[in-house]
């Protein structure tokens, strides 16, 4: 009898959701005109701003209403990736530059040329656009937020050793940030943590302060070269873990939210992080604990040479890669002016300035940059802001093949260098042979 | 090794097992700064729930639960309803067709979901069961088949012919047969495939992500990685406690099932 009860209870249970999804299958949401935004905000304040602007734009556009879809950082690839094969791609997509080069080229993105307002065009400066910007001289995203990588640094630990915070304006050359590590190491605290978790992104982008760029176009071909000023910052990363020991070792393995509990108890001074890690520094650090952002140092961006470092003071830029977030169109919707009409809404500058808020980034537009909340010490906004205009593309954004090139090459090469493993030469044969050689694949 | 060594070891192995759900749990009642510290305390130094207020706040996660308990059920119970038949048939009729259709059974276990995830979108798409739970319960069920078929053929196989040639000689039918003696004797196997199943697709997050667009419809699985931000950054807190929630049900699962998993095991095996 209980068996058959049993039986009995497990065989509704079952039932019941079955009919539930059998329903819930055919209801389905069906093509109702509406536009789908795939949104990769998923911090709480980035979240509120995004929903508040689709919620405003359909109020006050009933007839083309935008449905807001979530994505997520570790998957979106993936996903619109099956999405676009099987043509069921969401209208509007929110993403990152380099994620674009691929889909760009498999035409799944519409080129926006003929589509930007004038307004739009205008307010965005032409080296944000170029982050955008990839086969046949086609816009395939709305650069709206981007994000330099700064230092986090301890203030009490710099005061007590009597360093000088470095200025947005004037930033430490590299021999000087070196010399700031060495300053602040001791006991069990070191001077600085790098999270290199994934390595490739940094190195490459943090190339370009030293007038690198690892990526270059020969003869119309993307190749790559690892010369001394491709090479100047990670030489400068494994000296500090491997031989004035101002790094530690243990912080290689480490992705950026890793290094923090560390950087509140002291243990480092300072974090090179991306800028919108301030919002968890600001959420998590233990009450009292002050910090302040730095600029990343500075090298001679653009001209190589044994100084390429900056350290004789002249001619020093704070210029770094970067890789923005963007607003695309799939190539498939029928309604490209609607879906326009939207990305141009969400980018008007109030609104720009608003979102890059919500993801502790900083806008591309000129007029949002000049939003006054922007424009102050608090929380290091002043820094980012003040370092936006040496924002460069970064020079992986267009290259087919990158990400081959990252994933079988270049993380283990980079990771093996910074833990010592290997040697610089090593490193450049790795990097510079196996790379051009995935590179040629996808260039024939 | 003694009693008081095995149990150590037992004890030992459990602790292992247990400890990452109580660092969960832990985790999930304490404040983002107790988060971020270097020396973390077993227990939260002020438990608070706000990272299950701020985790509802920012995801779907009831409407996700509702939509991961739909699939999961209803994958779990139509792969055993179609299982229980395949497998009894597989072990009592032998043939080269079952023999192939074992074999086949374990290759189909080697295909990585990448391979078959594109064809599968467009045959669903085909049918308009895309962003659909249907659509998604369908390839659960295709998925967990070929397991729950290997797994219940074991429990078949160790059912003693001679019980049913008995049943049959004391004049039971063989519908009769099926149901009063071997369907009680697999009772163990049926529990066990039902929580196989259950699990694999609570769990599953790949299919779930390219076949559910819209939000209403989402999974648990899928729900978790919005607290997932760029480079590793993560909103720890309220990750914690969705993660918690959505152990919830398959702990439940197993608290209510285990029991019939060991009980079953010898009902009805002899007779007096």
């Amino acid at each position: 009898m209980r068996r058959r009860r049993f039986l009995a209870a497990a065989s509704a249970a079952l039932a019941a959701p079955s009919a539930a999804a059998l329903l819930g299958g055919c209801a389905g949401s069906g093509d109702d005109g509406t536009l789908d935004y795939l949104s990769l905000a998923w911090q709480k304040e980035s979240m509120e701003a995004n929903k508040a602007l689709v919620a405003e734009w359909n109020k006050r556009n009933p007839n083309r209403k935008v449905r807001y879809v979530q994505g997520s950082w570790d998957t979106v690839h993936d996903q619109l990736l099956t999405s676009f094969e099987g043509g069921e791609a969401p209208d509007i997509i929110h993403d990152e530059a380099n994620d674009l080069t691929d889909f760009a080229h498999g035409g799944y993105l519409a080129d926006l040329r003929g589509l930007l307002p004038a307004g739009l065009k205008q307010q965005i400066p032409q080296r944000s656009w170029d982050m955008a910007t990839f086969p046949d001289d086609g816009v395939y995203g709305v650069p709206f937020v981007q994000e330099p990588r700064v230092l986090i640094a301890n203030r009490k630990l710099l005061d007590q050793a009597g360093i000088r915070a470095p200025e947005p304006e004037r930033p430490w050359s590299w021999p000087e940030f070196e010399e700031a590590a060495k300053e602040l190491r001791g006991g069990r605290t070191f001077g600085v943590a790098w999270s290199m978790k994934e390595p490739v992104n940094q190195s490459v982008n943090l190339s370009l302060t030293t007038g690198g760029a690892v990526f270059y176009q020969e003869d119309g071909k993307n190749v790559v070269r690892f010369d001394e000023a491709d090479s100047y910052v990670s030489e400068v990363i494994h000296r500090q873990v491997n031989k004035t020991r101002t790094a530690p070792e243990g912080s290689l393995g480490m992705g950026g939210s890793d290094t923090l509990p560390g950087f509140f108890s002291g243990r480092y001074a300072m974090v090179p992080l991306n800028f919108s890690f301030r919002q968890q520094v600001q959420q998590q650090a233990p009450d009292g604990f002050e910090w302040v952002t730095l600029p990343m140092p500075a090298g001679r961006g653009g001209g190589a040479g044994t100084d390429a470092g900056g350290g004789s003071g002249t001619g020093r830029a704070a210029v770094q890669g970067v890789s923005p977030q963007t607003l695309s169109i799939a190539q498939d919707t029928e309604r490209k002016e609607d879906a326009m009409a939207f990305i141009a809404f969400m980018t008007r500058p109030d609104h720009m300035a608003r979102l890059a808020k919500g993801d502790w980034m900083v806008p591309t537009g000129t007029e949002a940059l000049r939003d006054p909340e922007l424009n102050t010490a608090r929380h290091g906004w002043r820094t980012g802001v003040h370092m936006s205009s040496d924002l460069r593309a970064s020079p992986v954004l267009g290259v087919r093949g990158y990400a081959e090139w990252m994933d079988k090459i270049a993380t283990p090469a980079f990771q093996e260098f910074y833990s010592g493993g290997i040697g610089l030469g090593e490193l450049r044969d790795k990097l510079v042979e196996d790379g051009n050689r995935i590179l040629a694949r996808y260039q024939r | 090794m003694g009693r008081a060594g095995q149990y150590a070891a037992l004890l030992c192995y459990l602790v292992f097992l247990a400890f990452p759900l109580f660092w969960l749990v832990s985790s999930a009642f304490k404040s983002p700064q107790e988060l971020g510290t270097v020396d973390p305390s077993w227990l939260p130094q002020h438990w608070s729930l706000d990272n299950f207020r701020d985790a509802f706040d920012q995801q779907p996660l009831a409407r996700s639960a509702l939509n991961s308990l739909i699939v999961a059920c209803s994958a779990a119970g139509i792969s055993v309803l179609i299982a229980v038949p395949a497998a009894y048939a597989m072990v009592r009729y032998r043939s080269p067709v079952s023999k192939a259709a074992t074999g086949w059974i374990l290759v189909s276990q080697m295909f990585p979901f990448v391979l078959v995830i594109i064809p599968l979108f467009l045959v669903l798409k085909n049918f308009q069961l895309i962003n659909s739970l249907f659509g998604l319960i369908l390839v659960y069920v295709v998925w967990n088949l070929p397991f729950a078929l290997w797994m219940l053929q074991g429990y078949v196989r160790a059912v003693p012919a001679s019980l049913e040639e008995a049943a049959a000689i004391d004049g039971c039918s063989r519908f009769r047969t099926l149901v009063s003696v071997v369907f009680p004797l697999l009772t163990p196997g049926l529990v066990a495939t039902l929580m196989f199943s259950f699990v694999t697709a609570w769990n599953e997050f790949f299919f779930a992500l390219v076949l559910l667009k819209s939000p209403e419809k989402q999974t648990m699985s899928v729900i978790l990685t919005h607290f997932l931000g760029d480079e590793g950054a993560a909103d720890l807190g309220p990750l914690a406690a969705a993660a918690f929630l959505a152990t919830l049900p398959s702990l439940l699962f197993f608290a209510l099932l285990q029991r019939r998993l060991v009980s079953g095991m010898v009902s009805g095996a002899v007779k007096g």
